[in-house]
Parts: C-alpha cells; structure tokens; sequence
C-alpha cells in the first residue's frame, strides 16, 4: 500500500525523538559553553614548548636544533639559536633558542614537531578557545607565550608525561653517576700525580660535579639596571628591585 | 541565465533567441521550438557538496547537456608533496577527502611501503583495517544523509548520521588526536598504539551501530517519496562504467563485482570473511543501496578485527621518520577506499623528496560520468545524482 514506507519511517523519527529524552545513544551533544566533553588525553590542538621547574628561561627543553622548523610540512616554525649556552637538565651546555615563533594561524596541528623533537621539547596543547581580534599579531605566538611547565603536560597527558619523566629522570641519574665517577677518577689521578696541590684537585672535582641545573653567570649585562634582576627572566617576569630605588624606570 | 547560440557560446544579449542544433544521442527536446537556457549551478550552490560548478543547458526541465567544472579548491597538493619529504606530505594527504583522512594516510603508507620494502606488523595490519572500516562506515553514513537531504528531507536523516559520526569521530580522536585531521599512518606502521579502553569502546561502537542501520532502512529504503525519486533515475550501465573507470560502490551499483579488497587483498583483507554487495540497476537507489549493504560487511569485518587483534609492535622499528630516503625506483600503491580506488603513484629519485607523486582520486574519476548520467533528466535530478556519486571537492581538485 502506498505510503506505508512514510508512516514506518514517521514512527522511526517518533522513536528517536522520545529516545533522545532517555537514551544517551540518541542524543549525543551537549550544551556547549555551559557543558564541556571531557577532552580525550590524546587530543591536540597547538605546540608549545615545555620547561621543567617554574621559570621558562631557566628551564626551557628545546636546544634550538631546528629539527622540527626544518620537517614542519607548513613551514610555520622559526627558530633564532642563541650564542651563548647554558646547561640543560644533564648539565651539558646547550644552545637554547633565542627567538622561537609558531605562527598557529598556519600551523596545521598535524604533530610532525612533537614526533621528531629528540628532547621532548614541543607537545601538543589541547587549549582550543583561543579566537582572537588580532589577526596576525594574536596569532603569532612567541617564546615565552608557547612555554609551559611540565606540570601542565603532565595534567593534559599524563601517560605520555609520566613515561617521559622517568625516562629524563634516568638519564639524569646517569649522567650524574657518570659524573661523579668522572670526577673520583680525576681527583684520585690527580691525587696520585701530584699530592702535593691537594687543594687544587678538590675544586676541580668540585667543579665537575656542580649539581645539574646551575646557571653560568650571565655572559652578558646589557645595564647596571638589570644587574641585579634574573638572568634571561622573561620580560613579563622582571622583578622590581626594592633595594635599589631608582634602578628600574 | 543567458541564451545560447548555436555553438552554445553565449549570445550577444538582446534577446536573441536560439536553439541548439544538433541535441546528445539519445536526448529528444521536449520543448516545442523553446529556447535553451544555460544556468551554472554552483560553485555556492548548497546541492554542489563544496565549490563545484555544473554548466547546465537546460531544455525546459530537461538537462541537455551538462558540464562539471571543478578546480576551485585546487590547492596544489602533488607540487607540495613532490618538494616536500615523504612524511611531510602524510597530513596533507588527510585534507583530501577529508571525510575519510585514515583511508588517505593508508593508501600513501602503503605506496611508500612498497617503494621502500617496509614490512607492517601484525597489530599495526589490524589496526589499519579497523580505522579503514569505521572510516567507511562514518563516509557511507554521512553519504546517506547528505543524499536524502539533497532530495529535500531536510536536516532528519542526515542529522541521524552525523549523531552515529560522531561516536566514530570520538574513536578516531581518543586513538589519533584529531576527529578529521587524523594524521595517524606512518610508513611501516602506526603512529602511536591504541589508548587503554579504546578497542573496548570500539567495540561498544560496532555492536550498537546495526541498530541505528536498521532504523535508518525503515525511515528511508522503503519510503515512497525517496524510491520515486531514486528508482531509474541515473542509471550508469555496467559498459559505459567500466570504460570510464569508474570504481567503488558506483560501479558496484551497477553490478561489476570489483573490489580492491577482494582483488588485491591488501594488508590483511585475505583474512576476513565478508561479501561484496553487488547492485543490478546502476541506478540512484541502486548506489545508496550498495552503500547501506557495505556498512554491513563492513560491520562483519570489524568484529572479526577487533576479536582478533593481536599484541605487539605497531610500527616496523627499520622505519625512520627523518632522512627517510628510498631507493630509486616507483610505486603505485592502491585501496578501496570508501569512494573508491584511491591510488598513490611514487617515483622516487634517491632524495628526500619524491620526484612524482601522483594521486589517482576516486572521486574526480568517478565525476566524468556525471554528464551521462544526468542528460534527458529534470535538473532537481542533477542534485541528487551528483549526491549518489559521492564526491568531496578536496579530493577533486586536490
């Protein structure tokens, strides 16, 4: 009978109406701003650039190896190396990029820069309300608006976080075994080929077992200003220097 | 709308008013002496799935001829890929159907794989397989709905599909981090393992989906309004399908019993049991038919990948993903994807970066019949042949 197939198909839209009050199967979307879907731990929106411990000058990961501008298939990475070196989480010295852009209105959140990073520096983000009025500026993100501490990643990707973790922090154990057996090895060479400059030898084992981490003093000081001021803090983070009124403009 | 001289070269205006000489076989005017009218539907036009143009001479309601114009979301896809390296070009290759973006990856993966003679293990096989098959299911859903609404059912049926969409676009983001934009495929394997719980919740998925196919049967296959618009309408025959090369589940509509899984076997498909619905008209009603049957073999093979999945490695550890640099040599490496044969063609120098990289897209070969197609039918017709087609502009034009 003609017209059979609409009414069947009238009680189906019937159904998934009524349905859509009781089954969660049927009604799968949420009120937006008020209600959020849990995001998944894998999900990714944008890099950013993870620093361990709270300041991001101090503790950036990247090296400025420009791996990851070089095999960005948009090419929205732009890396300056720094000339100077400090020592990253082994205490090897290390480059650390002075300038570091992604501009996100091109970068196509394809994850090629976390996967060929080797320090574990870039990781995905999962922050996705970031409109902006500012087309070109607002989108064009920084060194220091792309740092964050390894806290946040461990609160978006906590697997991933925690399998990286202790893989750094073995290292770094390591690294440190490594060098405090250097440095019993040279002090007992040194001891051994001359006993008589004993106090020589303690300051170099001293110097080769400075715990990882340490700051060299800053090659630079652009001004008696800034003198007292963190090395390399970053330009929002530059602390008034109460006991010298006058210094800071 | 202009009027057309008789070289169907746009006339001068001035209300000249001429006909078209000599009509396409098989085409009888059914206007008495009326004039012939060019309408261009699209690139905006909403029944045109992207920016695509149809240059429709119309004959009354009746198309007489009909030209798809395309290229408007060119995007330069192969020079990119061709001066970029090898997995540099993976993401860009999920922007070209973007409907199917792991059917895409693969196809490239396996292209590479076989230029460069990497082997996929087991896990990353079936892991392969059962993105591929949910990534059909999501196409062929979402197919359904944007066909029904193209015939005017607006927003029901294909709200009824994006809401099944959706919990396979929340596999794919809990498994590769993005619902579209996969990025997941990478050349000897997977990018990265399957999240505790995922297959659990896959499964979840598989086993709720025939209830929703079988809802969607009794609210379309056999609604009058739907079979009057569909039945007959369109009818691709098997000759003229397979000289055009068309592939996927248009040429299966029409009864031509080929499909790359079956045929080439690749990855693991030889394993599985399932069967390729065949149709017999080649008509409207005959593709979207064909599309509800493969969700349902698909839906077999599913279950049978996610009951055999084994552990192990997802990626051949011999895959480097920097300095990948294949021997000199070439490759053609091909799916079915949900649309059809999608192919990658490789040429590779010893460099970085391919010489020639080649895309066979399914969807743009499958468009030439377009015009065959739709002539001697009213033009509310074009819309939903051009829907049964199943085209995404990305693809097209790449």
């Amino acid at each position: 009978m003609l017209g059979v197939g609409i009414i069947k198909g009238l009680a189906e839209t019937g159904r998934n109406f009524i349905g859509s009050y009781f089954d969660r199967d049927r009604l799968v979307t949420v009120e937006y701003p008020e209600q959020r879907v849990p995001l998944r731990e894998n999900f990714r929106q944008f890099p950013f650039l993870v620093h361990d411990g709270q300041d991001a000058a101090i503790g950036l990961r990247c090296v400025a190896c420009q791996i990851c501008e070089k095999e960005c298939p948009p090419q929205c990475i732009y890396i300056e190396k720094s000339k100077d070196k400090k020592p990253d989480h082994l205490g090897k010295p290390q480059f650390f990029p002075a300038v570091f852009n992604i501009d996100i209105s091109v970068c196509m959140s394809c994850q090629i820069c976390v996967e060929v990073c080797p320090f574990d520096a870039i990781k995905m983000d999962q922050d996705f309300e970031l409109s902006t009025a500012d087309r070109f500026g607002g989108l064009l993100l920084g060194k220091t608006q792309l740092a964050r501490p390894n806290t946040h990643f461990q609160r978006i990707h906590p697997r991933e976080a925690a399998e990286i973790d202790t893989r750094r922090a073995d290292e770094r154990q390591k690294a440190e075994a490594k060098a405090k057996a250097d440095a019993e090895a040279k002090a007992k060479a040194a001891a051994a080929a001359a006993a008589g400059t004993a106090a020589a030898t303690t300051t170099a084992a001293v110097d080769a077992a400075k715990p990882v981490g340490a700051r060299p003093a800053p090659t630079t000081v652009p001004g008696p200003a800034s003198a007292r001021a963190l090395p390399g803090a970053g330009a929002g983070t530059v602390p008034a220097a109460p006991s010298e009124p006058g210094g800071q403009v | 709308m202009l009027t057309l001289d008789a070289d169907g070269k746009q006339g001068g205006g001035g209300g000249v008013d001429r006909r078209f000489e000599v009509l396409p076989a098989g085409v009888e005017s059914n206007g008495e002496g009326g004039s012939l009218l060019e309408i261009s539907m699209g690139p905006q036009h909403p029944s045109t799935h992207g920016v695509f143009r149809m240059d429709v001479v119309l004959d009354g309601e009746t198309v007489v001829r009909l030209k798809p114009v395309f290229g408007y979301l060119h995007r330069n896809h192969e020079k990119i890929a061709e001066n970029a390296s090898y997995l540099a070009a993976m993401p860009y290759t999920d922007r070209l159907d973007y409907f199917c973006s792991l059917t895409n990856n693969w196809a490239y993966a396996l292209a590479v794989e076989k230029l460069a003679g990497l082997q996929v293990p087991e896990r990353a096989e079936f892991l392969r397989v059962i993105t591929a098959e949910l990534t059909r299911l999501q196409n062929h859903v979402c197919l359904a709905g944007f066909l029904m609404q193209d015939m005017g059912a607006s927003g029901t049926p294909l709200m009824y599909g994006f809401r099944e969409r959706e919990k396979i676009l929340d596999l794919f983001e809990s498994l590769t981090g993005a619902r579209m934009m996969c990025n997941y495929m990478r050349f000897g394997g997977c990018r990265t393992d399957a999240p505790p719980g995922w297959l659990e919740e896959a499964r979840g998925v598989v086993d709720r989906f025939p209830r929703f196919l079988d809802e969607f049967e009794n609210l379309l296959s056999g609604n009058e309004i739907m079979m009057a618009r569909t039945q007959g309408v369109g009818v691709l025959t098997r000759e003229l399908a397979v000289s055009a090369s068309v592939t996927g589940p248009v040429l299966r509509a029409c009864g031509v019993d080929y499909d790359l899984r079956k045929v080439d076997g690749y990855g693991i498909y030889p394993r599985f049991h399932f069967r390729v619905p065949l149709g017999d008209h080649g008509d409207t009603y005959d593709r979207y038919m064909i599309r509800i049957l493969e969700m349902r073999e698909s839906l077999a093979i599913l279950r049978q990948a996610l009951d055999q999945i084994p552990e192990g490695p997802v990626i051949d550890p011999k895959a480097k993903l920097r300095g990948f640099r294949p021997k000199p040599g070439e490759a053609y490496g091909r799916i079915e994807a949900p649309k059809g044969e999608l192919g990658f063609y490789l040429i590779s120098d010893g460099t970085a970066n391919p010489y020639r990289y080649r895309v066979r897209p399914p969807s743009l070969i499958n468009l030439t019949v377009l015009e065959d197609l739709c002539l001697g039918h009213n033009v509310a017709d074009t819309v939903t042949i051009l829907g049964s087609i199943d085209i995404v502009l990305g693809e097209v034009d790449r």
